[in-house]
């Protein structure tokens, strides 16, 4: 099934899904069920100047433990604090992208979700792999004090939540751990819902009907259940839906494109489809990290996405945690300690200026394959249903597609 | 004139989750964050009506105001 993602597992020996893009669904087109790696014996890491690394990562550690989102807001809240803000703001997309803010959203928020996991001995701080110093993770139990689930993240918060109209975390909670477990994308999944909602196969709010069409139909792999399994855009055709919120063909994250504009643009035009990590305008729109670029406005978004998306893909080639990117953006000798470990590493010579090359040059590549399996400007749009205003502020997708085609003028 | 002060995340810790708060006319942003003893480098964002507001924004009755230490997240 499309929505199909790769699963690991975390220090504790829970689950934890890299979701998008149906990972999943690639490897078992090639047949692979699983890969194992045993490092025993192995070569390590070939790290050219380990002392020089070592210096740097010093300081490189040192900038994303003072950052106060790195260092405090996420090891504390995890990412689902953004549910408050989002609400706040009026981009916290509401019942398949009507409304920009949810009556509901206080129950479904990360203090709350903090409270609960204290109030029930989980973890609120817990790291997603050997050697995190961010730990934005958790594990939250169950009323009864037991497991239920670990890396319960916002946009799973939100697609379950807000999205579908359910505003109980534990239903979510249980939605996130069935998913982890048949390996299943939640915000890909959170989509198909919510546009199963859209054509009354569930009542908008049906938590535990969300629950019983993963166990009985997806899990069991019937009809139905390959339908939602494949995505939004597949559910959608089956059902006579139109109000599908996908970008080529992948299900958008939790921030209205018409009250986050900068989001918007990334939605649009990043070769992954509706992805928001690989420009995370939601930075300068709404958190105010590497300045402020209003929100509700147009201007400034395509640079903002450019910039963005530029950076982003650096990182990731980088193998880093997107996380890392917050210190990266605001404090001066913490992008200067990660050329640093790179060159420490690879024994290179790279400058700033090398690391955004490789950037566009990753950007570029990415674009072109797109190209050749037949991907035009008409694919960087967003669906017409996003013309139609999104209270409270009552804004609306605006931007021309000559101006969505300039992101990638670079 | 009335004002509706909501705080989340860290600024709840010994505070109020939200609150209506009776006010001078003309007052600031920054006013109502020094009212209750925010230190300013804990706010990271401030709303007004749901939209980004300067600290030297003067509210109008029946405003909402809403701040946010520094969070980040994906």
């Amino acid at each position: 099934m499309s929505a199909a993602n790769i699963s690991v597992k975390d220090p504790k020996g829970h689950i934890r899904s890299a979701g998008r893009g149906g990972l999943g669904a690639v490897m078992g087109s090639k047949r692979i069920k699983f890969i194992t790696l045993d490092d025993n014996d192995g070569a390590g890491i070939d790290i050219r100047s380990k002392e020089n690394f070592k210096n740097a990562a010093q300081i490189f550690n040192q900038g994303l433990l003072s950052h106060p989102v790195s260092g405090n807001a996420l090891p504390k809240y995890g990412t689902a604090v953004l549910v408050n803000i989002l609400n706040e703001a009026g981009g916290l997309p509401t019942k398949n992208f009507r409304m920009g803010q949810f009556d509901g959203a206080e129950k479904i928020s990360g203090e709350t979700m903090y409270d609960t996991i204290m109030s029930r001995k989980g973890d609120s701080t817990h790291g997603c792999h050997a050697g995190c110093i961010i730990r934005c993770s958790q594990t939250y139990n169950d009323k009864d004090e037991r497991y239920l689930t670990a890396g319960f993240e916002y946009e799973t918060i939100w697609g379950f939540g807000a999205g579908c109209m359910v505003d109980d975390l534990d239903i979510i909670a249980h939605v996130d751990n069935i998913c982890d477990d048949i390996g299943i994308d939640t915000i890909e999944l959170a989509g198909s819902m919510m546009v199963a909602m859209e054509a009354g196969i569930l009542a908008w709010g049906d938590g535990h009907g969300i629950i019983k069409l993963i166990k009985d139909e997806i899990k069991e792999g019937t009809p139905l259940g390959r339908i939602l399994g494949n995505g939004a855009d597949v559910t959608g055709k089956a059902f006579g839906v139109t109000r599908i919120p996908t970008v080529k063909h992948q299900s958008m994250p939790a921030y209205d494109p018409r009250s986050v504009k900068g989001i918007g643009v990334t939605y649009a035009t990043t070769t992954m489809g509706a992805d928001h990590t690989a420009g995370y305008s939601v930075t300068s729109n709404i958190l105010k990290v590497g300045g402020h670029v209003d929100p509700l406005s147009k201007e400034g978004q395509v640079e903002l996405s450019r910039n963005l998306q530029i950076a982003t893909a650096a990182i990731d080639s980088a193998g880093l945690c997107v996380f890392t990117a917050f210190a990266i953006m605001d404090y001066e000798p913490v992008s200067h300690a990660l050329i640093d470990m790179i060159n420490a590493q690879y024994g290179t010579s790279w400058t700033v200026d090398d690391w955004f090359n490789l950037g566009r040059s990753v950007l570029k590549i990415e674009r072109a394959f797109n190209a050749a399996a037949g991907f035009t400007n008409k694919d960087d749009r967003l669906p017409e249903f996003f013309s139609e205003p999104v209270p409270p502020h009552n804004a609306t997708w605006d931007f021309s597609g000559d101006e969505l085609d300039q992101v990638y003028q670079f | 004139m009335e004002v509706n002060v909501r705080l989340f995340a860290t600024l709840r810790e010994g505070r109020f989750r939200e609150q209506k708060v009776e006010v001078k006319d003309n007052i600031r942003v920054l006013d109502i964050i020094n009212q209750y003893d925010i230190p300013l480098e804990d706010v990271a964002i401030c709303l007004v009506n749901g939209r980004d507001a300067e600290r030297e924004q003067a509210l109008k009755n029946g405003d909402t105001v809403s701040i946010f230490p520094p969070v980040g997240g994906g």
